[in-house]
């Protein structure tokens, strides 16, 4: 009883600090505290915090190499502008749309290619991304290679924030599940978990549309924000930058997705002057976390509430 | 009653025939022993009969329906689970964890509930947790449930691999060489704990083993493979004194 109502304390404790954050944004936005670069940066932020949490469920707790992450998001970013500015309909539907055309995309590519395994998979899946990229540019009521301009600015904070909560939740709370545990299953040892009972092929689906989904969030996000999508967007290099943030956040960590993401968001920004050494910086980060930590920043491990109780050094 | 009937079970790789018109049968709650000089094709047994590889002919029924070629996880769900040779433990999981995940076939919430933290979700949790933290007891690991699986010492390995494929509450426990690496103390001590479970959960116990004395001491009936054919069948005593097994492990007499 007694740990029961610690539990509730404390969830409604992290509930505050959530709407605590949101509110204190929202205040910067509206006062003006906030100019419009800051933000991009933002926006770009939270944008890559949803790409890399659901690449991570894929590549870090499944344990599928997948390269195709910058396709599923065109996927979602199309389908919402096809909503939003061609049919009229609010953005609601634009964003429901993105998903669910992000995660049917995420079916139908997962199906025959999550038989394959660790770089044919990554070589099927960079083809997928790429076949998703050509099929857009090669479709004129999107406007082919010139792609779409002039898309209404709808992805407010609130909108953004929340999203970007809601994929944090889900995967959080699949992955401590018996049905995350499922999915890590796969990543240990596949042979071992179809013989222990779990259907692999059906996990490695599931974790594959669940992340194509919040791809497609993303991607409607991002349309809705930056004014302009092409299909040259959403070519291999943003799955490479996604990739890159999982990696560095440490594969199986969704506090590593995010600290990474936030990193790599500030350090896109502030480079923001000298694109032209901006991959190099990537290239050597990376280099420097695999040979100091190849497990990435945070392994696999997940900066918790344990993890802080530790660290304060307080009760238990 | 019989529980288990393979009837001419044939499986081949390239040209070795691995198996060969393989017949053998179980019947519930017996503990059977198969064994052979290395290379007979135990291992292959175990791996058609568990749905690893799919045979090239034959039938193998269990309780009565046919799951030749059956998908392993499907074979598993009807009550047939095992252990490996080479000790095959989610490894960077903890031993708790190692152990949940063989229940997950029997999960008592829903994927939605899940997503939404609905009450079912905690109260299976934590039915799952005690289920789990059980055979953690019998197997007396439960002080360990914490460690990674990988760090645990080699007896104790081979420990969770069975607790853990006891989670998935089988009719038919299939051990692939249980006391490999075991010192004679852990062997005595495994042997009363196959007894133990045996007896708890009504299982039937099919093992491959190499330490003779495990095999003579526990062992109602012995199969006894040879190129990958049975070449005797019979009680522990018959097997001691058969000729065709002397000469199988140890060479013709010459004369």
């Amino acid at each position: 009883m007694q740990e029961s109502k610690h539990k509730w304390i404390r969830f409604c404790g992290e509930v505050l600090i959530l709407v605590a954050l949101f509110t204190a944004v929202q205040y910067a936005i509206t006062a003006g505290l906030l100019n419009m670069y800051y933000q991009i940066n933002l926006t770009s932020m939270c944008i890559n915090i949803i790409l890399a949490v659901s690449l991570n469920l894929i590549n870090g707790f499944t344990g599928q190499l997948s390269l195709g992450h910058a396709g599923f998001m065109a996927v979602g970013a199309y389908s919402a502008v096809i909503m939003t500015q061609f049919l009229g309909q609010p953005f609601a539907i634009g964003i429901i749309a993105a998903c669910v055309a992000a995660a049917i995309a995420g079916f139908i590519i997962g199906v025959p290619t999550l038989r394959l395994k660790g770089d044919y998979l990554a070589i099927a899946t960079l083809a997928f991304g790429e076949i998703i990229r050509v099929v857009l540019m090669n479709i004129d009521y999107v406007n082919g290679p010139a792609g779409v301009v002039g898309i209404s600015k709808l992805t407010t904070w609130p909108v953004l924030y929340w999203s970007m909560i809601i994929t944090i939740l889900v995967v959080v709370n699949l992955i401590n599940s018996s049905y995350g545990r499922a999915i890590v299953s796969v990543r240990e040892d596949e042979v071992a978990a179809e013989l222990m009972g779990i259907n692999t092929t059906r996990y490695k689906v599931i974790a594959f549309v669940i992340g194509a989904m919040f791809a497609g969030l993303a991607g409607a996000l991002y349309a809705h924000f930056f004014y302009i999508i092409k299909p040259e967007t959403f070519n291999f290099l943003k799955s490479f930058d996604i990739l890159v943030m999982v990696v560095l956040g440490g594969l199986g960590s969704t506090t590593g997705a995010i600290i990474a993401a936030i990193f790599i968001t500030a350090l896109t920004a502030a480079l923001q002057s000298f694109p032209a050494i901006r991959m190099i910086l990537y290239a050597l980060i990376l280099i420097i976390v695999m040979i100091y930590r190849p497990q990435g920043l945070m392994g696999n491990k997940e900066f918790s509430r344990e993890t802080f109780n530790r660290i304060w050094g307080g009760r238990k | 009653m019989i529980l288990l009937e393979i009837k001419k079970l044939n499986k081949s790789f390239g040209g070795l025939s691995a198996v060969l018109d393989f017949d053998f049968y179980l019947k519930p709650k017996e503990l059977v022993g198969l064994i052979g000089p290395n290379g007979a094709g135990k291992t292959t047994v175990f791996n058609l009969i568990t749905g690893v590889y799919k045979p090239d002919s034959g039938s193998i029924i269990f309780n009565g329906r046919e799951i030749a070629g059956l998908a392993p996880y499907n074979i598993c769900a009807r009550g047939i689970a095992r252990t490996f040779q080479n000790i095959r433990l989610f490894n960077d999981l903890t031993v708790l964890d190692n152990v949940k995940i063989a229940a997950h076939k029997n999960v008592p919430y829903g994927f939605l509930s899940t997503i939404f933290r609905t009450p079912g979700f905690f109260s299976g949790e934590k039915q799952i947790e005690q289920d789990a933290l059980r055979f953690l007891e019998i197997f007396k690991l439960e002080n360990k449930k914490h460690e990674l699986a990988k760090n645990l010492p080699y007896g104790e390995q081979r420990r969770l691999e069975i607790a853990r494929a006891m989670a998935t509450q089988p009719t038919l426990l299939i051990l692939d060489e249980p006391a490999a690496g075991m010192n004679p103390q852990e062997t005595r001590e495994l042997m009363m704990l196959i007894e133990q479970i045996r007896e708890e959960f009504n299982l039937t116990i099919l093992l491959i083993e190499h330490d003779m004395s495990l095999v003579m001491g526990v062992c109602e009936r012995i199969y006894v493979l040879d190129y990958g054919q049975i070449i005797a069948e019979g009680l522990p005593e018959e097997i001691r004194n058969n000729k065709e097994v002397i000469e199988a492990y140890l060479g013709e007499e010459v004369v």
